[in-house]
């Protein structure tokens, strides 16, 4: 329960960061806020040579107004995006899931970059990246690149970084919207989520102009699902809109059995969440 | 490699040398400064029981290292108060029989400290989710509800 021998660096730029990960031969690993990394090295789960800690670098704990974007800075703590009233104001979906993000003392330290590059299918950043179709600013050897959030999670715990890549920024594109909705349930408040779904929805005369949707807690990424937005815009909105999207939703996930739910009970609440959202998305007055 | 820690614990600053990065820092707080008030319990940050204020935010300290908190303040349980003179959420806790074996108190103490600061509390569901990091296995939680909630009523009467 203690972590084995590892070197410890904490350069004050990203460029010398970097040079460290290069340096240590595919043994470092890159330190944020370590609220997921410190358990994997207490259990020795984790035995890298080196470790890369961030934290020593200025500047990149940012939230900035771009317009139709809001950029976020890789450092940024869960808690400064929770009580961020920008946020709350341009990505209000994100202002709401926010708080289900663990506990109090884990979001006082836990990142952004942290949390989209540990890549836990069943955690809120991940989904949010994916909701919003982000964009993941990354910096390597060879400089830096922009990666959609479509393509950045791979698999379960899996990004598609290269080993000496470290997260830089992510920027989320504002929805134009009238509603919106993000439910969870979770065993325990801040737990992973057993399933999670987060709607957004723009009203046209007769049906609805745009849609967008994406679950997590269902499969080994979060995913957005477009079919479902398709067909939502595609209805005629009346008081079975919910029940009929709720079916959709749940016809496009196939989750697994694990020790925390069937998969019977992850489709279950997920189309009863799904239900919930739409009626409050279609509900709010925008 | 060893490396140098300078940290402010409690108003008192420690200067430490020969830590390993690798210490975390509830077990540089308790090995090496002696202050066995903050427990440890699960050491992957599940229980709660070793939380601390590091400069101002409640945090897992068997989740941050020694060397991370070099140049930080720190608060530890025995920072609040004193036997003879308890701080106000410590007096709640006693008042309200907010704790049976005590093992999960300096961490329920620490993390409700953060939430009194940084949260309205106006129901018990938000006090409840405010402490849902922090584990208790004797108390069913109910009195260390009613001892935050009492302090969270008494923060408003001087606030007011």
């Amino acid at each position: 329960m203690k972590p084995a021998q590892f070197e410890y660096v904490s350069p004050s730029t990203i460029d010398a960061a970097i040079a460290a990960l290069v340096a240590s031969n595919g043994e470092g690993k890159v330190l944020a806020g370590g609220q997921s990394l410190l358990p994997l090295l207490n259990f020795r789960m984790a035995r890298p040579a080196v470790l890369v800690d961030l934290n020593g670098i200025e500047g990149l704990s940012y939230i900035e107004d771009r317009g139709d974007r809001i950029a976020i800075g890789a450092l940024a703590r869960h808690r400064e995006l929770e009580h961020s009233p920008l946020i709350a104001s341009k990505l209000p979906v994100m202002s709401a899931a926010m708080r289900h993000v663990a506990h109090l003392a884990i979001r006082n330290r836990g990142t952004i970059g942290g949390s989209l590059s540990h890549a836990d299918p069943a955690a809120e950043l991940p989904m949010l990246a994916t909701f919003y179709e982000a964009e993941i600013s990354v910096q390597g050897p060879s400089g830096r690149r922009t990666i959609a959030a479509g393509n950045f999670f791979v698999d379960a715990l899996t990004n598609c970084l290269e080993p000496e890549e470290i997260v830089v920024e992510v920027e989320f594109p504002v929805l134009k919207q009238d509603g919106w909705a993000f439910e969870e349930v979770a065993r325990r408040f801040g737990d992973f989520a057993l399933a999670s779904i987060a709607v957004s929805v723009r009203r046209g005369p007769a049906s609805l102009e745009a849609a967008r949707v994406a679950v997590m807690g269902v499969a080994d990424t979060p995913r957005r699902l477009r079919e479902a937005e398709d067909e939502l815009v595609a209805m005629a909105l009346d008081d079975t809109t919910p029940d009929r999207f709720a079916e959709i939703v749940v016809s496009l996930v196939a989750p697994n059995d694990d020790l925390h739910a069937s998969a019977d009970y992850r489709k279950h609440l997920l189309a009863q969440l799904a239900r919930r959202a739409l009626r409050t998305a279609l509900a709010m007055k925008g | 490699m060893t490396m140098h820690v300078s940290v402010t614990v409690n108003g008192e600053t420690y200067d430490v040398s020969d830590v390993e990065p690798r210490m975390l820092l509830s077990d540089f707080l308790r090995d090496r400064l002696g202050l066995t008030g903050t427990h440890v319990g699960c050491e992957h940050g599940v229980c709660g029981a070793c939380t601390v204020l590091v400069n101002g935010d409640s945090v897992r300290a068997c989740l941050m290292l020694a060397v991370q908190a070099n140049g930080a303040e720190i608060v530890t349980v025995e920072g609040l108060g004193s036997p003879d003179e308890l701080n106000v959420l410590q007096a709640e806790f006693r008042e309200h029989h907010g704790l049976q074996c005590g093992f999960c108190t300096p961490g329920m103490l620490m993390t409700g400290e953060d939430l009194l600061r940084k949260y309205p509390l106006a129901t018990d569901d938000d006090i409840r989710e405010g402490l849902s990091g922090n584990l208790c296995r004797c108390t069913g939680y109910q009195n260390i509800v009613a001892a935050i909630r009492s302090a969270a009523a008494k923060r408003t009467e001087k606030a007011s």
